[in-house]
């Protein structure tokens, strides 16, 4: 299939945007909660998120980590490609935190399950929320569902959605039909 | 992310560069979580580990068994006096029998320099070399590159001297490999009764005064003169080999100069090192005994991720 633009750059602009807000109304000050990006396509995404909420907020308080959730995966055995790690850059305790999860895409939900996991591995927070920016309904393979969602999209398992980005920020999200690199 | 090159690791020697630092990238993962409050992850949660060690030693088995604890692996240990060990078909037979429990992978200490080698060849499982006699001993070199590499950026024309008994010392040899693939100079300095005719085909100079080799060097590591491996002809007095090798402030405030100072451990104060300066600022003694947890991590994960996909 020839590949489906979901976002372009000027509607992920806007989800973003929307997205900040519904946190902003949310949470207001942001005391006593965190933005936690899951590495490493949610780092990027939660970084711009973070952006857009403190450029709402100007006196917000909104702390950003970053969470790597490879050593936490279900699949270590059944992989056939090499595991990469990426770092996890939390400078703040997590405990008794309101903290959102992010992440650009939500599948099967085993990443979010592994991220489950990592969290409360560093600690007891006082809630954990999910944002994604796209959400492959019907695709779940765990009870996952997000809290904040950018986009829905309806894909079967042969496609794939990957979200573009450069230096100066997204691009654009994507759905593509999956090819096995081998 | 690559795969390791290697099935076992039995020495040093046959580590290529990115090899080593693939180790190492994963160790510095491993490193940020051995500092987490929980320092447990739940990856190898199907993968089994015997330790088998044929020759006494604390510090390696329970840095082996941290580590794989904290990969949340199996673990099953096995200790033999070396007294009652003889290579060859008991060797095979004993690890046949922990074979039979379906261990994934083997951390073997052995007396006999090409144990693990021969183990390697003769079962299915993994092996993790954790000192075989004289002859290596990888994940210390490892731990010990990785702890010189948080000190400087890059090891590559630094000048690291190895000092002691380098005869008996496995930790020597894989150093001497590990340090020349990350493109180190080394130098070997002790008695001469203590350094080997053929050292100087590795590549290494040779000195038999520390305070020229200490004017020479960048790091040192000062080896524990292995006092159950001598024999009378090597060290005819331990007070001749004190006065004339031991790493005092004297000497250190002599040179002049801010050397890094290390020692593989266990340590005979006032022997090899004088209490003050491994103890001192210079000294990275214990950050080379915490990175032994997070490389030893990273060797199990390697090969564990290796195994599942052969």
């Amino acid at each position: 299939m020839r590949p489906v633009t979901i976002l372009d750059s000027k509607q992920l602009d806007l989800t973003l945007n929307r997205l900040a807000f519904q946190l902003v109304e949310r949470y207001l000050d942001f005391d006593g909660t965190a933005i936690i990006g899951l590495q490493r396509t949610g780092a990027f995404l939660s970084e711009a998120l973070v952006d857009k909420v403190r450029g709402i907020r100007k006196d917000c308080k909104v702390e950003h980590g970053l969470l790597d959730v490879t050593f936490y995966r279900d699949d270590f055995g059944r992989r056939d490609k090499p595991l990469a790690a990426a770092s996890t850059e939390l400078d703040f305790p997590i405990e008794q935190k309101r903290i959102i999860l992010v992440d650009d895409v939500l599948y099967t939900g085993r990443t979010i399950r592994a991220a489950l996991d990592a969290l409360v591995s560093l600690g007891r927070p006082a809630s954990v929320e999910l944002l994604v920016l796209i959400d492959r309904r019907f695709s779940r393979q765990l009870p996952i569902e997000p809290s904040y969602t950018g986009q829905m999209v309806d894909s079967i398992a042969t496609q794939h959605v990957q979200v573009e980005w450069d230096e100066k920020g997204f691009q654009k999200a994507v759905l593509f039909e999956k090819v096995d690199k081998g | 992310m690559k795969d390791i090159s290697v099935k076992h690791l039995l020495g040093t020697e046959h580590l290529s560069k990115k090899d080593i630092e693939l180790i190492f990238e994963w160790a510095s993962h491993f490193k940020e979580i051995i500092n987490r409050p929980i320092k447990k992850v739940p990856t190898l949660r199907d993968i089994t580990i015997a330790n088998i060690f044929f020759e006494n030693s604390t510090r390696t088995k329970l840095s082996f068994e941290l580590a794989e604890k904290r990969l949340s692996a199996d673990v099953v240990n096995f200790s033999a006096g070396a007294s009652s060990v003889k290579k060859g078909e008991t060797l095979i037979d004993t690890v046949n029998n922990i074979l039979a429990m379906k261990v994934d992978i083997i951390v073997m200490r052995h007396p006999e320099p090409g144990a693990a080698l021969f183990l390697s060849k003769n079962v299915d499982s993994r092996v993790i070399n954790a000192g075989d006699g004289t002859h290596e001993h990888p994940t210390q070199a490892l731990l010990d590159s990785f702890s010189l590499l948080e000190r400087f950026e890059s090891l590559k024309g630094k000048r690291i001297a190895i000092v002691g008994d380098i005869k008996h010392s496995r930790v020597a040899l894989s150093n001497i490999h590990c340090l020349k693939t990350l493109g180190a100079e080394v130098q070997v300095c002790g008695p001469s009764t203590l350094i080997p005719k053929y050292i100087d085909t590795l590549g290494v100079s040779v000195s038999h005064d520390l305070e020229e080799t200490m004017r020479w060097a960048d790091g040192l590591n000062m080896l524990r003169i292995q006092l159950e491996r001598q024999e009378q002809s090597n060290l005819p007095s331990l007070r001749d080999y004190t006065l004339k090798y031991q790493l005092n402030r004297d000497l250190m405030d002599k040179v002049g100069k801010d050397l890094v100072v290390m020692h593989p451990g266990p340590i005979n104060r006032g022997v090899e090192i004088t209490s003050e300066l491994a103890d001192s600022d210079s000294s990275i003694i214990l950050d080379q005994v915490e990175n032994g947890v997070a490389i030893r991590m990273a060797v199990i994960f390697l090969l564990a991720q290796q195994l599942n996909r052969n």
